[in-house]
């Protein structure tokens, strides 16, 4: 039965109900209204079209759940916009993401995950599994592919905890919504080559987690050394990139102190090398 | 042709209260009462897994009393209401009151408007943070709403667990195992009848959590809570 006042909607999605009842609030509603104002023809051969993504962001799996770690800067054309800008996401309890793209849409896609997935768990009183959640996000960033086309690319990484199988799992996306499943490490954004390069060198089977979390921040390092698009530590402003672990005990924060402790000791060794 | 009857308004509208008040007495109570550091709610509930006291947003919740299927249709309703301005705005612009408006305005037009009644009665509360004042809503099925302070019950005999829980006379909100078994003890009271843990669904609103404060209580829980 309808319920007047009150928002009505079948299924337990969030999205699908913004979607269906809120257009303006999604990237669906809103491409049809850029493309109805005429402000962006449709871009033609999109195949060949170069994505924008200054960031690098990555994820390493360690023996007891995942790290994700990311980088703060976000550029405007040849200028930084913003040092401080965070790009990892706390999801739930259990999971992660972190994007490389627009900056707007991809934090809004972020938060609109948020309420996605704790909507879902209020709705059906249970958490969605790991695998629905990846496949979910897949569904929305297939959504916004028409404002890829305006230029506006949102390109997750995505991480959770799978308390089924008790191990931690990576999910990364390729613009038309497909997910992939990377069983070991992996790393998007303009520095993503450069630091999947360094983890290739670099990564175990079975890390311990200091050794995973280290290994990250020096993946980051090393993109940041050789990509404009991607900040390394600033040590002048005390900025440094962020990071988030992921296990059975749920999501935590890596303490800025502890991080920048490892920068210390990584500057300190590549210092001796000059000398 | 046959020639319709005609029923006065007031005793159309009177009939219909009749249904719907028959069809919530029958169900068992949902007691929600305040404890010193947020708001604890007990239902009689047999179910493990059906639910009748959910969480909305991070500081308020839900419970009902009467027909499953229609306060169940209620409860979704009112978490998309409140993910909706939570996403629209800000999570702290979800606020009860306006939630308990939607409530009794949709229950209102239903009750006057539709042929059967709703026969549901709802709580909407919000714990307060930050020195602001708790909030408990008591919302009829005919969208009557009532605004309620340190204790309030709905379904079943509610009106017999309120009287009880009056003669107390709270000055200061209890502790936790304190309002828990205050709860049990009327509830058994009125059903007399010995209540295993088991067949009590409990929830609290806790101030001294982070971000969302609702947290479901086991049978587990509260018999460590009630053995400390």
């Amino acid at each position: 039965m309808k319920l007047p006042f009150l928002p009505n909607h079948d299924g337990p999605s969030f999205f699908d109900f913004l979607i269906a009842h809120h257009p303006a609030l999604t990237p669906v509603g809103r491409s049809g209204f850029l493309q109805a104002q005429g402000a962006a023809e449709p871009m033609r051969g999109a195949g060949s079209m170069s994505v924008p993504h200054a960031t690098t962001v990555l994820a390493i799996k360690y023996q007891q759940g995942v790290v994700i770690a990311g980088d703060r800067r976000a550029t405007e054309g040849f200028q930084i916009a913003e040092r401080r800008i965070e790009k990892v996401f706390k999801i739930d309890e259990y999971s992660a993401m972190a994007i490389a793209g627009a900056a707007g849409p991809c934090i809004e896609m972020a938060k609109l995950f948020q309420v996605e997935l704790e909507h879902y768990e209020k709705l059906e009183g249970v958490q969605l599994s790991c695998e629905g959640k990846a496949n979910k996000l897949g569904q929305m960033v297939k959504a916004n592919l028409p404002m890829v086309f305006q230029g506006l690319v949102v390109m997750p990484l995505y991480v959770g905890y799978d308390r089924k199988r008790a191990e931690g799992r990576i999910f990364k996306y390729d613009l038309a919504g497909g997910r992939y499943e990377e069983s070991d490490y992996h790393a998007i954004g303009s520095g993503g080559k450069d630091a999947r390069n360094t983890m290739r060198e670099h990564f175990l089977k079975g890390l311990a987690e200091p050794d995973a979390l280290k290994l990250a921040l020096l993946a980051l390092y090393n993109a940041a050394d050789d990509d404009v698009g991607t900040g390394g530590p600033d040590l002048v402003r005390g900025i440094y990139p962020t990071a988030k672990i992921v296990n059975a005990t749920g999501i935590t924060d890596v303490s800025d102190q502890q991080i920048r402790g490892i920068y210390d000791g990584l500057i300190a060794t590549r210092r001796s090398k000059e000398n | 042709m046959p020639m319709p009857y005609y029923v006065s308004p007031e005793q159309m509208m009177q009939d219909k209260a009749e249904y719907a008040k028959k069809g919530i007495a029958k169900g068992r109570s949902i007691i929600a009462i305040e404890y010193v550091n947020g708001i604890l709610l007990v239902a009689e509930n047999p179910s493990a897994s059906l639910y009748k006291i959910s969480e909305i947003y991070d500081n308020i919740a839900f419970a009902g009393a009467g027909k499953y299927s229609e306060f169940e249709n209620l409860r979704k309703a009112g978490i998309r209401h409140a993910d909706l301005k939570g996403f629209m705005y800000s999570r702290e612009d979800v606020t009860a009151r306006s939630l308990a408006n939607g409530y009794s305005q949709s229950l209102g037009t239903i009750f006057s408007q539709e042929l059967k009644p709703l026969e549901v009665e709802i709580l909407v509360v919000q714990i307060g943070h930050n020195g602001q004042a708790n909030e408990m809503y008591r919302i009829s099925f005919d969208g009557s709403i009532i605004d309620e302070r340190t204790f309030a019950v709905i379904g079943g005999k509610s009106e017999a667990i309120q009287a009880l829980l009056k003669e107390k006379g709270f000055t200061q909100p209890p502790e936790l195992q304190a309002a828990l078994s205050l709860c049990i003890t009327a509830l058994e009271q009125i059903g007399s009848q010995k209540l295993s843990l088991e067949s009590l669904e409990v929830a609290v609103l806790d101030r001294t959590r982070d971000g969302r404060r609702f947290r479901r209580l086991t049978p587990a829980d509260t018999k460590q809570l009630l053995a400390t």
